[in-house]
Parts: structure tokens; sequence; C-alpha cells
């Protein structure tokens, strides 16, 4: 008789924990090619991105005042605890996009060495940002840039694992906190990335991952004014989502704003096998100059 | 405008028991001149030297011009103080300052003559029982460097010579060396050397040389170490060490006679020396002066200018305002012209 | 040219009058817009801009109407098409080293026309803000060939967006002219700046030195007038880009009116800066850099350190020493050049201050000023001081633009930065210590983009000047003020 299986229930990480939604809801996951089931995944709510705000808002100062070492090797652990569960992350890729299994395999790679691209930039960014400046007088004065605060992240709708990972790394590498929302129809990949998260050395609220609908979350982002920054990338291809609309709530507290890629209001989602810019780091990133007299 | 060179007759007050009230301490030590001194607040060096600058573009009316020139001439010590002094050099410049211009009786004379002690007497003869005072430079000037008996001894011979005021300098140093109470005390003696022993004593102006100081939280601290010491004016410099008399230096021992005054109610004297040598330098200090410590100042009892050249360049202004005409140095009478002119 | 009165005698010094001649300005009576490279009239109604000091009618203006900002966007985007983008970088950094000297060569006149429309002390307008614009102008000048070399987004070949459109405020109009036109032009874009309703003047002489200048016709488009014409370059399709400098309110409304679009913009907007104090700062730099925080310009300074946080064991200290030194300052005829405090800019600027202070008072806090007498015509406010204030009273929270400012205590190195942060805005703040370490820490702790130790309202244009929060975002100055004139790659 063939065994009974565990089925795995899939739930938001918020804070370092696995909670479920507060609603209660949850929503049927299929897979991309075949239409077969997959899971049933939390349904996230305005409640649960409020408190993933304040979880995220709670771990900033402690995640920025780490040193640039420290954030650039945990993030490095990153890359190599989803390297030890690359299986489960390719399967559930293929299962996600409908992909090839050789396509699958090099999408897992290629999010697995983004995490260590991005790493290696945690003490190198400022340095090449910033610096001495030359005024014209006796001080000092110096450049250097900080991370911008609690960035809400709207993931992409299509690249279910190396889009997430291209939106999320570049944020939290420079000391930002992160609301994510994922991909509606393909969050099976995140939520395995909170595991990862979750058993590296990511500090709890660093990250926070709400599964459900940008359409239904993503306004409250949008307004929310603990929020600093918010990334729409995940603006394009989510159903019922209207990034003017959150770029226009997001001025109530004048957040800074990544657009989705795109020209006019078209949003698309970019490729992102292309090897990154600084572009992303540096969306969320604040300017912070010193002045000081210099004399006897 | 006050010319009057009145001297305090206040006797030789005890500087350690003031000290010690002061300080709050039952023994003054070189450790708590040390904590009170180094508690005193920092100054800034470019935040200071703005200020100065600042204070340096203001604009004065001519009829205000016309009084701060008379000021500033009234606050003259005209000095010589040369090796190759003579008596008849300091003769000289006495009759220079009873007369500065001969052209114009009405010009007012410098606060006193500053000559070497062994010329104190020629000056006291040269100058009568005019207001005119004479200050001596005492206590192994300007170096400073020799025993204390020998620095009494000087003081003395110029107080009994009857020099009115005293110019002393501190042991450098010492200073530097954070010896305070080595420095405090030798004030403080020299002080009681000022004495005369007729209830009155000559002033003492303690010179600081702040050009080997260097810097203006060592200016500070040996302002407020002289004042407790007892001097009765704080002077820059001996014009014999570049930097002397700076704006941003003359600034900081104004800021510390005021809030001197703030704490012991007492009044105490400026002397900036050396290097101001222009009627539009003179008058920046006044300026100074007036925004820093404040009116009550602007007498030669509390600021004065060590000078030479300073009175002839302010002559020549009192004159272009007199006549409406520029003057030359031809029309400025002086026993020892200078080559500049 | 004023009536005045003998200001607090100090001494018997008379300062001054020394006023600052006005023969150097040659005023027209009206002027139009500046529209590839010629004055126009404008369609709308022309408008009296005049002097906050004496409310003398200085000039008549032209109103720039949708038509008017239109005819200039285009004449900025031919401008774009066929010159300025087609121009080599050399060159057009050689326009603009032209423009500097000018600037330089001229400064007198601009210094005193600056005043005259302004209302700013003439030895502010003298010494500061047309030395600066026009060290602006040098600074950018040298990028225009090597932007390359300057890490943009685009790297090895940077490009500019087009059509700017800029609007600028009344406080520091040359200033803030050179801010924004220097850098657009040095990466290649072509602007259409609207200055001030209150103090478009310098704008429209800077328009004389494009012409004396040769700049090509189309590349600087000055359009004057109130909210509509600002409203109508950020609504304008041709435009690519934004820079304005203002309030937080109206960088609220641009960021609304361009969600949606590609238009970029920098903000660099309101601030509530506090300039915190500890017991072992250098007390005497100290007062002056709180009295520079706050009086510079009238407090008609967004970075103002309009909020003074003083350690509590040298708070009275303090207040003794900064009431004594406002004693000192002179209040009055901004073209005399012994003048420390000009007018207030505008009627409607001096109800706004007198309101808030007024609800200071009504609040509980206690009110102080220096006293000193104003003249009968013009604009004035004394320099007023608030003491016993709190993080909850309005004049704690909202930005004044005057010369007011709020005393307000801490006791350790943690409150202070929980008061300073303790506001949406983060643009500037001050720190005096002399504790090395502490510095340093509080610098990190505050946010604000520029943090100002044991000085305060420095500018150079080597360093990038912006605010966090909803002081605005994006940097003028320096290698960073480039960044926002070239597009990026989102």
């Amino acid at each position: 008789m063939a065994r009974v299986d565990v089925k795995k229930t899939y739930k938001l990480y918020i804070g370092g924990k696995f909670p479920r939604s507060e609603s209660g809801r949850s929503y049927e996951v299929y897979a991309a090619k075949k239409g077969t089931f997959l899971a049933n995944a939390a349904q996230g709510s305005r409640k649960d991105a409020r408190d993933a705000v304040t979880a995220a808002r709670a771990a900033q100062p402690g995640w920025a005042s780490a040193t640039a070492y420290n954030r650039g090797q945990v993030l490095y652990r990153v890359a190599e605890v989803m390297e030890s569960r690359r299986p489960q992350l390719v399967q559930e890729v293929r299962d996600a996009e409908g992909l090839s299994p050789a396509a699958a395999e090099s999408v897992v790679s290629q999010a697995i060495d983004r995490w260590v691209w991005y790493a290696g930039w945690s003490d190198k960014y400022v340095q090449i940002l910033g610096g001495l400046n030359p005024v014209a007088g006796p001080y000092f004065n110096i450049s250097a840039s900080e991370p911008t605060g609690v960035v809400a992240v709207l993931a992409p709708q299509e690249s279910s694992l190396l889009g997430l990972v291209s939106v999320i790394a570049p944020a939290i590498v420079s000391g930002n906190t992160v609301v994510v929302v994922t991909s509606a129809d393909r969050p099976l990949p995140a939520i395995t990335l909170s595991e990862c998260l979750a058993t590296s050395d990511v500090p709890g609220g660093v990250v926070n991952i709400i599964t459900g609908k940008a359409a239904e979350i993503a306004p409250w982002l949008s307004s929310h004014r603990d929020v600093n920054a918010i990334d729409l990338a995940g603006a394009a291809g989510a159903e019922g989502v209207d990034w003017a609309k959150l770029e226009e709530a997001s001025a109530d507290n004048l957040k800074r704003v990544l657009r989705p890629a795109g020209t006019g209001s078209d949003a698309v989602e970019p490729d992102w096998t292309q090897t990154p810019d600084l572009s992303r780091l540096t969306a969320f990133l604040e300017t912070k100059t010193v002045w000081h007299p210099k004399g006897r | 405008m006050s010319t009057t060179t009145e001297t305090p007759s206040r006797t030789a007050i005890d500087a350690t028991a003031r000290a010690r009230d002061l300080l709050g301490v039952s023994r003054l030590t070189n450790q708590a001149l040390t904590t009170w001194l180094h508690g005193l607040p920092g100054v800034d060096q470019v935040g200071c030297e703005a200020r100065a600058a600042g204070l340096g573009t203001r604009s004065i009316k001519t009829t205000s011009k016309q009084w701060a020139i008379d000021l500033a001439i009234s606050m003259i010590d005209l000095t010589t103080l040369e090796g190759a002094d003579t008596h008849g050099r300091v003769r000289g410049l006495a009759a220079k300052a009873l007369v500065p211009d001969p052209s114009d009786l009405s010009t007012p004379r410098p606060a006193a003559v500053c000559v070497y002690g062994d010329m104190v007497a020629t000056a006291k003869q040269a100058l009568g029982d005019s207001d005119v005072k004479v200050a001596a430079v005492a206590t192994a000037f300007p170096s400073g460097r020799a025993s204390m008996a020998i620095k009494l001894a000087d003081t003395k011979d110029a107080v009994k010579a009857g020099a009115d005021e005293i110019d002393m300098v501190i042991d450098r140093g010492a200073f530097l060396s954070g010896d305070y109470l080595t420095v405090f005390n030798q004030i403080a003696e020299v002080t009681k050397a000022c004495d005369r022993g007729d209830g009155t004593r000559a002033r003492l102006k303690v010179i600081m040389e702040t050009g080997e100081l260097v810097t203006y939280d060592n200016v500070r601290r040996a302002s407020w170490l002289s004042m407790l010491a007892g001097g009765d004016f704080i002077k820059t410099s001996t014009g014999k060490i570049q930097p002397a008399a700076t704006l941003p230096v003359t600034l900081i021992m104004l800021e510390a006679v005021r809030d001197w005054r703030d704490l012991t109610g007492e009044m105490v004297g400026v002397k900036p020396a050396g290097g101001i040598k222009t009627s539009k330098d003179a008058i920046k200090f006044l300026v100074t002066v007036s925004e820093i410590a404040g009116e009550d100042w602007l007498t030669n009892q509390w600021f004065r200018f060590g000078a030479s050249s300073l009175l002839n360049d302010l002559l020549l202004q009192r004159q272009r305002m007199t006549t409406g005409a520029y003057s030359g140095a031809n029309y400025i009478a002086d026993d020892s012209p200078s080559t500049a002119y | 040219m004023l009536p005045r009165k003998a200001p607090i005698q100090m001494s018997p010094f008379e300062y001054a009058p020394a006023p600052e001649s006005r023969a150097v300005v040659d005023l027209q009576s009206s002027y139009g817009l500046f529209i590839n490279g010629e004055f126009v009239d404008g369609g709308g109604n022309a408008f009296k801009s005049i002097s906050p000091a004496t409310e003398e009618v200085l000039a008549e203006v032209s109103e720039a109407t949708d038509a008017d900002v239109d005819a200039a966007v285009k004449a900025a985007r031919t401008a774009y098409t066929r010159v300025w983008s087609k121009m080599s970088g050399a060159d057009r950094g050689k326009y603009l080293y032209r423009i500097a000297r000018i600037l330089q060569e001229r400064a007198r006149e601009f210094a005193v026309l600056e005043t005259l429309d302004n209302g700013k002390p003439i030895k502010e307008s003298r010494d500061v803000d047309i030395p600066l614009a026009a060290a602006h102008f040098f600074y950018n000048a040298g990028w225009a060939d090597k932007l390359e070399f300057a890490s943009l987004p685009g790297g090895a070949n940077p490009q500019p967006h087009g059509v700017v459109g800029q609007v600028i405020p009344w406080n520091f109009p040359m200033l803030m002219l050179a801010w924004k036109i220097a850098p657009a032009l040095a990466t290649g874009n072509t602007v259409v700046l609207k200055p001030a309703e209150t103090t478009p003047l310098t704008a429209l002489l800077f328009a004389e030195v494009c012409q004396q200048a040769d700049l090509p016709p189309g590349v600087v488009n000055i359009v004057t007038g109130a909210g509509p014409t600002g409203q109508a370059i950020v609504d304008h399709p041709g435009i690519d880009k934004l820079a304005f400098t203002g309030s937080t309110g109206v960088g609220k409304m641009i960021a609304r009116a361009i969600a949606g679009t590609r238009k970029k913009a920098t903000l660099e907007l309101g601030g509530k800066a506090a300039n915190i104090v500890f017991d072992d700062a250098p007390i005497d730099q100290a007062v002056e850099g709180i009295v520079n925080g706050i009086f510079f310009n009238q407090g008609h300074v967004c970075c103002a350190g309009s909020r003074l946080l003083v350690q509590e064991s040298i708070a009275e200290e303090v207040e003794r020493r900064l009431k004594r030194r406002l004693g000192t300052l002179r209040v009055g005829d901004p073209l005399d050049k012994n003048t420390d405090v000009g007018a207030i800019n505008s009627k409607a600027q001096l109800d706004r201050i007198i309101a808030l202070t007024d609800a200071g008072e009504s609040e509980g806090a206690e009110r102080w000023d220096n006293g000193c007498a104003l003249p009968d015509k013009g604009f004035w406010f004394r320099p007023t001081v608030f003491t016993g204030v709190t993080q909850t009273h309005r004049i704690a929270q909202e930005e004044i633009f005057g010369p007011v400012l709020s005393v307000l205590t801490f006791r350790t190195p943690q409150e202070a930065v929980a008061k300073a942060n303790n506001t949406p805005y983060g643009l500037s703040a001050g720190i005096w210590t002399e504790k090395g370490s502490r510095i340093l820490w509080m610098a990190d702790q505050l946010k604000a983009g520029v943090v100002w130790a044991n000085t305060f309202n420095q500018f150079d244009p080597t360093s990038p000047f912006g605010g966090y929060k909803e002081s605005g975002y994006g940097r003028e100055g320096g290698r960073h003020g480039l960044e926002p004139y070239v597009k990026g790659t989102h």
C-alpha cells in the first residue's frame, strides 16, 4: 500500500516566523504548463502587509548597523543554503514557470549566483558611490550612501525565483528591509526561498514575504507612511494593478519609487537573466554628506 | 569718550585664595588648575576665524570713524623695545606722545609709552606730570627665561623707577608643558611686586605670547589663567614673535574677559600688540571689542594697542578727515621716521 | 531709500548706513519671457515684482500662459535636437565657463538686484549667493566633457533626458537657478526654468547673460509666473525631467502629477533641522552656528537649524549667550553692508510667520525677541527665540521659514537623536561637540541628507545636497548632482 505523504502547508514569512494569513484565506496554485494543482498558498491581506511593515521597521536599524562585511556574509550564506536545496528549487521553478529541467537548473543557478554577486557588493558600493568632496574651504566633507529604510517590493509575476532574488538582494544588501509581495500565480519558489532565508543568517524581519495578489495588497503598501520606498517591478503583468495609482499614492510621504520597466504607461517584466547593473541597489540609497571644520 | 588712564587704586589681591574659592578646592594644585582650565569650552578654529572675518567687514560711518580714530590713538601704548634704544630715542618717543601732531593740537595723546625697564626714568622725566603713562616690560622680556628672583627684581626696579604699568611675559615653556601652577605663581608674585608699598600698585599686563601658544584653546586657557592669577590686562604678544596680534586671537581674549566679568564681576583689560599697523586694522579691532566684550571696554582703561607705526597711520587718516585731502608721511612729524613711508 | 531707525545702540559706534549703490543695476520697467533666445511678451496678466524692504515696485513681469510654456518647451526641444545634443561636451563646457565668467564680472549687479528683489542682506548676496552661483557654473562646466568618468548610469556614454523643466523658489533665486541650470546643461539637457513669482528679476538678468555668452537660442528658456505656470511645466508632455526646489506640499503635488509617466523628478523640499548642542561644544562657535543656522537669509532656508536641541546641563547658559548675541544682530536696510538680517520676502510669508509664532505663544512656549526697531515700510520680523518648546508644539513640527528659533532640550545622545529624527523631514542636521567619536556616531544616526558638525549652513558646488524622507529625493551638487540629469536604466 502506498504511503500517505505529508503535504506541505504554505504560509507567509513575517518577522522571521511563518504565520498563516490573519485573514485565514488561502488560494489554489497550479502548475504553469499542465495546470495541475500544486498547493494552497496563504492569501495575504492588508493586515498581513501592515504586520510585515512593522516587522521590517523593527529589523531595519539593526540590519543597517550590521557591518558591511557581515551583511555580505549573510547574503552569501543564502546562496549556500539555496545550493543545498537546489533540487527542490529546480522542481518548483519548473512547475511554476513551465520550464524544461535544463532551463530550470539554469534559472536556479543564476538565482544563486545573483546572491553571490550582490553579497560581494556589500562592502564596495559605498566606496564607488561616495567619497571625499573637495570643497573650497577648510572643511572635511564626505558623502556616503545609506539605506533608505523599509522598502515595499512587488516581485515579478513571471520570474518566480530569479526575478524575486533580483529584486530582494539589491534592496537588502545595503541595509534596507523589505516587504515582498510575491508573484500571485507562482508563489511557491518564494516560500522555499523564505525557508532558505529562515535557515540562513538573515535576521528575522529583514525579508518579509507575503504570497497573494498585488492588486489587493500593493495599494496599502504604497500608501503606508512608514514605508520609505517601493519597487513596482511586479506591477508588470499583475492582474488589476495600475502602477500609476500606486506611484500616486506613494507621493503622500514621498516614497522613492522604482518604476516598472517599459515605456509610457506600459509595464513590462525585464529579462532577469541579464547581468544586473547597480541601478536597483542605488534606487534604495540615500546620500548623506557630513561636514566638519579642519582646525588646530 | 573717556580718555582716563586712572589706575585703580586697589592693592594686590590674594590670588591664590581667590583661585581656591573660584575652583572650589582647598589647596591650589596643578591638577586643580588643569582640571579647571581644560574644562573651559574648546575653540573651533574655523568658526572663530570666520566670526572674526565677519566682524572685519563692518563698515563705519564717517562721524564714528573720526571718533574711532581718536579713540584708537588714545589706546596706543607707544612702544620702543629695541636693543639699540637710547635715552634720546625714548625722549623723542615721549615728545611724540605728548604732541602727536604739532599741526593739530586737538589730537589726543596715546595712553602710554612702553619701554624697557632701564628707560623708565627717562620716559617718566620726559612725560612729566602729563596723563601719558609709562609702561615697562619686565620679567626678562621677551623670552622670560630667567630665574624668578631676576624677574621680580626686574619688575620692582621698573616700579621703583616710576613705571605706571608693567608688561610681564609668562613662562610659555611651563605653560606648554602643562605646569600651570608655575605660571600662576609667577604671575601672582609679579602682581605683588607691582605694589608700590603706598597702597597703590602698577597695573600688570600679562603677555601670553600667543604666537608661541599656537592654538586658540591655549590662548583661552592662558587668558583665564592670567586673569585668575591677578593680571589687570591680558596681552597677546611681545612683538618679537609672529604671528602677533591677530583679530581671532584678540576675539578669544575678549570673550575671556567678557566671561570673566560674568563670573566674577571684575573687568580685565585686553591689549593686542604687534602687527597692527593701519587705521583700518585698528577699527576692525574696535568693532570686535564693541561686539564681543561690549561698550564698557571701549576706553583706554580696558583696551590698548601695543604698537609703534600704527600711530602715524592714524594721524594720517585724522589729517585726511580734518582737511579733506589725503596726507603724506612728510606731514607727520616723527622723531624716528620709518623708511616704510 | 529706506526710512531707517537706529538699531540697538551697542556702542558709540554708528555703523553705516553704508548702502551698496543701486546704480549698478539697470532696471527696466517691464520684462518679457525669455524664449528661444529672445525676450517676448507673455500671454498672461503682467504682475509686479516689489522690493520687500520698501514695497516699492521694481518692475512688471510677464505671466507665462500654457501656450507660452508650450512655446518654451518647443524651443528647448528644438535646441536640444538640433544643437545641444549634437555639440561636443567640451563646447558645452565652454559655454558654461563663459556664463560663469560673466557672472563673476557682473557679480555686483547681480548681488544688488538680488537684494532689491529678495530682501536679503547685501553681504549675503555679495558673499554667498552670487559667488556660489558662479562657482556652480564653473564646477559643472568642467564636467561637461568628462561625464564618461563620472560613474553615471550609462557608463561610458551617459545620455541626457532631453528637455528639463525646473521650478525654483524665492529664497536663493540666483543660487537655485545655478544649482538647476548648470548640471542640466553640462549633462546635455536643455532647460525651461520658472523663477518664483516674488523674485523673478535675477533670472531675467541671467537671460541677458545667456545672450551675452551667445548661448544657442532655446538651450535656456525662462518663463515667469506663479503656480499655474509651474503647473503647466510639470504637466507638459514635452518635459522629460523635472527639478523642483520648494515646499513639501508642492513637491507632493508634482510627484502625484508625474505618477504613471516616465518623467523623472528631483525634489528638494522643506526641512525642520535639529541643531544639536552638547555640553562639551565649542560654545562661542556653537552660538555663532545657531545664529547662522536660523537667522541666515532671515531663516528662509530649507535646511535652517530651526530646532535647537541643547543638552539640559548647558541650556540656560546657551540661552543667555544666544540672547546676548542676538542683541548685536542688525536688522534693516538689506542694501546696507552692515545689515545682518534683511526683510521677509513677502507679505504672505510674513503672515505665515506671524500665524505660526502666535500659535507657539498660545501653545505655551515662551517667546523672546531682540526688541530691535523695524523700518516702517516693508515686511519685517524680529529675530525671535522660543524657549520651553516641546516636540508636540507646532513651532517644533512645522517649517516656519522665518527668523524663528525653537529651543528644546535633551539629556542623552540617544534622546537627541530620537528627537532630531522625530519629524517627517530629513534635510539637514547640526552637531556641536568636541568629542570626535560622538560626532561620527551622531552623524550615522541622524536621518538627514546633510550633517554639519561644528559648523552650519555651509554650501559648495562639489558637495551633494538633498534630503531624506519628506525633504525630497535626488541630490544637487557634486558628482551626485549629475546623476538625476542622465537617463537611468529604469
